[in-house]
């Protein structure tokens, strides 16, 4: 055990931090569930493309520098810490490509990697129906082999950023027959293909976060299909490890959040202080984001040597949300009456705490609910009977 | 940055887990509970054999010659196997305080070998515990006189037994008088060796919670499993496997806290205090909540003295203020996080 940077690391680190003072935007950029917003990070991820940025773990032949877990901690820290934008391809590159490298051909890698890398193509996930959410092996949106086509017919939901993006992913059952989680296949759509519309949905914020994607007689390739067809949800648990897992949500985005919440309530103290459990839930905050990096390089140091991620990235993910959602209520108590003032009226620092808290709401509920991530934990790790 | 464990650490653990399973099994630990010593020297010799005794001892002094990053996977085992205080106290706390006296000191000297084979025990009255562990049968005594440090033979030392709910823990009050020949470290570095010796019980009991939690859950996921109501094991119902998941999180996630705390004590590092603290409440955290899901999905079967969850259940109770209660570890972190001097947000966790 040596808890200490190499000189490469620390030189890495250096590197990322200069570049981001240098070039990351002078204000922030317009929300990107918005068209204006969604070009404006469009652009910023083709910045952070050319400079080998935007994917550091990728092979370089895809637009990567080919850096390991710890360099990508390391990348991701300065990248919270600088406060730069969100990112807004992060379906496709956190979800889609770890998938496209274990089970693409590669003609599949060479064709949607290095745009991906670059978000010249923009990535939704299509996993969600009506009748399927936390129950995904319920699906049953179509896509019926007619010769070197598949033909499309179905619906998909709660796709993040479908209105903007260029492709879809996501599972569909190609063998009419089947049930559950057999005779499904793992297919990319482009999301300008005939008979695909596009139906926007409104969340909490009033914007149009995500959206209903529905399929019409929507022919494509047998070529984008990726892995087997019939194996898609072979394929798809292996992206939902990836989600739940490290990647989606790297400690540093929660450090950022403790830091700013203790600042918050250094800026409030008398205020905050009327209700001294307030003072403590701060002091939580940072113990838990702590925590989580700890855990994070904890793991990579364990993979490092051999170890698998199983039922650990369910832990993870009930760990980072409920953080979220406590760290914002939390931000939510110290302002008080002005908690509920919005960004868009020109409350700056309340504005984004609410925008915080809003989407905190949701973590519990994406990538898995935490009720049915606890259930992969009680069976998966501990072994209770289903 | 490497945070594992080397394999020899690990090698060493495993053993040690594969003894303590044979040799302190519940049904014993039961026996020696009924003694009115409340240890056994059998097992004390079978686990000095062993070598845990000898770890954190330098070679020099016919020790193993390892540190606090070791004793933190073998407190976990101490605690999973509810082994007595002395142990710990004895060869992690007390060779970590004697470790930092001059190597010709003769009280160094005496007593590191002794710890090493397993024939002495030393008993520590550290200014933030009210109680003394084990105080009535150790051999010597590390007593506090303000800041001064002193070693006292057992015969100078007027104790008086306190019963605890958990009777493998035998604490007294001591009364005693300083003296010169009992004097170890005066003032300012009395001080600062009181100040590592409470991190270094911090995390000795920080280790032995994680290891009760783990027995809890443990116990209660072998229970659920069996225990069937409505017709099937009461582990398939949701309400239950959420509370022992909730468990299991808690486990996960204070390990590395842990290790890192370990990891800085080890090394002195300017943060210790804070990190100690911080795996401290982590620690609690995990077997506070594993005792009370423990005894929940036991049912009344959990609030018998038979079933044996009660054995490590109260022990986690007992530990829990011990080397400092919450509040002193809850003020250590929040001083920092809220003070002056606070490195915090991305990429502050292994500043140096």
């Amino acid at each position: 055990m040596e808890l200490a940077y190499t000189p490469k690391q620390k030189a890495f680190r250096q590197e990322v931090r200069e570049w981001l003072a240098a070039n990351k935007p002078t204000s922030p950029l317009a929300n990107y569930d918005t068209r204006e917003g969604f070009e404006q990070h469009r652009a910023w991820e083709r910045k952070l493309f050319e400079q080998r940025l935007s994917m550091v773990m990728w092979p370089k032949q895809y637009g990567g520098r080919g850096c390991d877990l710890i360099e990508w901690l390391i990348f991701e820290e300065e990248y919270y810490g600088a406060d730069a934008p969100m990112r807004v391809n992060q379906n496709g590159q956190l979800l889609l490509g770890p998938t496209l490298m274990e089970f693409g051909t590669a003609a599949q890698k060479e064709r949607f990697l290095p745009p991906m890398a670059s978000s010249e193509d923009m990535w939704a996930q299509g996993w969600s129906e009506p009748n399927a959410g936390s129950d995904m092996a319920a699906i049953t949106s179509k896509a019926i082999r007619d010769g070197d086509h598949y033909v499309l017919n179905g619906q998909k939901t709660w796709s993040s950023r479908a209105l903007f993006a260029d492709w879809l992913f996501g599972l569909f059952r190609s063998d009419p027959a089947s049930s559950r989680h057999h005779g499904l296949s793992y297919l990319v759509v482009p999301l300008d293909a005939p008979g695909v519309t596009i139906r926007p949905i409104k969340a909490l914020h009033g914007k149009n976060t995500f959206a209903e994607v529905f399929f019409d007689d929507v022919r494509i390739p047998v070529e984008n299909c990726i892995g087997q067809e019939g194996q898609g949800w072979h394929v798809a648990m292996a992206t939902a490890g990836f989600e739940r897992g490290l990647l989606l949500r790297s400690p540093a985005r929660f450090q950022a959040t403790a830091r700013k919440l203790v600042q918050l309530y250094q800026a409030n103290r008398a205020q905050a202080d009327r209700d001294p459990s307030i003072r403590e839930a701060v002091v939580e905050a940072w113990m838990g984001a702590e925590g989580y990096a700890l855990s994070s390089y904890h793991t990579v140091g364990r993979m490092s040597r051999g170890a698998q991620i199983g039922a650990e990235s369910s832990i993870n993910k009930v760990i980072w949300s409920e953080l979220d959602l406590k760290m914002h209520e939390t931000a939510m108590r110290i302002l008080g009456a002005h908690a509920e003032l919005r960004a868009d009226a020109g409350q700056a620092v309340e504005g984004a705490w609410l925008d915080g808290f809003l989407f905190a709401q949701a973590g519990p509920i994406y990538a898995g609910t935490n009720e049915i991530q606890r259930n992969i934990i009680a069976e998966r790790m501990l072994g209770l009977p289903k | 940055m490497d945070f594992t464990f080397t394999d020899d650490q690990l090698t060493f653990r495993e053993a040690i887990s594969r003894f303590l399973m044979t040799e302190a099994a519940p049904e014993l630990l039961r026996e020696i509970w009924e003694t009115d010593v409340g240890r056994s020297a059998a097992l004390r010799g079978k686990i000095a054999e062993q070598g845990l005794t000898a770890l954190s001892v330098p070679e020099a002094f016919g020790g193993l010659g390892m540190n606090d990053i070791a004793w933190s996977l073998m407190t976990q085992e101490l605690g999973y196997y509810a082994i007595p205080d002395s142990l710990a106290d004895t060869a992690y706390v007390a060779a970590g305080l004697l470790n930092r006296l001059a190597d010709d000191h003769p009280v160094k000297a005496s007593l590191l070998p002794r710890i090493a084979d397993g024939s002495v025990r030393l008993a520590i009255g550290h200014p933030v515990n009210p109680l003394v562990a084990d105080a009535a049968l150790a051999e010597w005594l590390i007593l506090a006189h303000g800041d001064d440090v002193h070693v006292v033979p057992r015969a100078q030392v007027d104790v008086q037994a306190s019963a605890s709910i958990d009777a493998s823990r035998r604490l007294s009050q001591v009364s005693w008088a300083p003296s010169p020949d009992t004097l170890l470290v005066a003032g300012d570095a009395g001080r600062a060796l009181w100040a590592e010796t409470l991190n270094r019980g911090a995390l000795s009991v920080a280790g032995q919670l994680l290891g009760l939690a783990q027995r809890m859950l443990d116990l209660s996921v072998d229970y659920v499993a069996q225990r069937k109501q409505f017709g099937k094991p009461i582990g398939s119902f949701q309400a239950v496997k959420h509370h022992l998941a909730d468990v299991a999180s808690k486990i996960e996630f204070a390990k590395p806290v842990l290790y890192r705390a370990a990891h800085a004590l080890a090394k002195g590092e300017v943060r210790a205090d804070v990190y100690v603290s911080q795996a401290r409440l982590a620690c609690c955290d995990a077997s506070w909540l594993a005792a009370r899901q423990g005894i929940q999905v036991h049912g009344a079967m959990g609030y018998t003295w038979e079933v044996d969850l009660q054995m490590f259940m109260k022990r986690a109770w007992s530990l829990d203020p011990g080397w400092g209660d919450r509040a002193l570890h809850k003020s250590r972190v929040a001083a920092y996080v809220l003070g002056d001097n606070a490195r915090l947000g991305p990429g502050s966790t292994f500043e140096e």
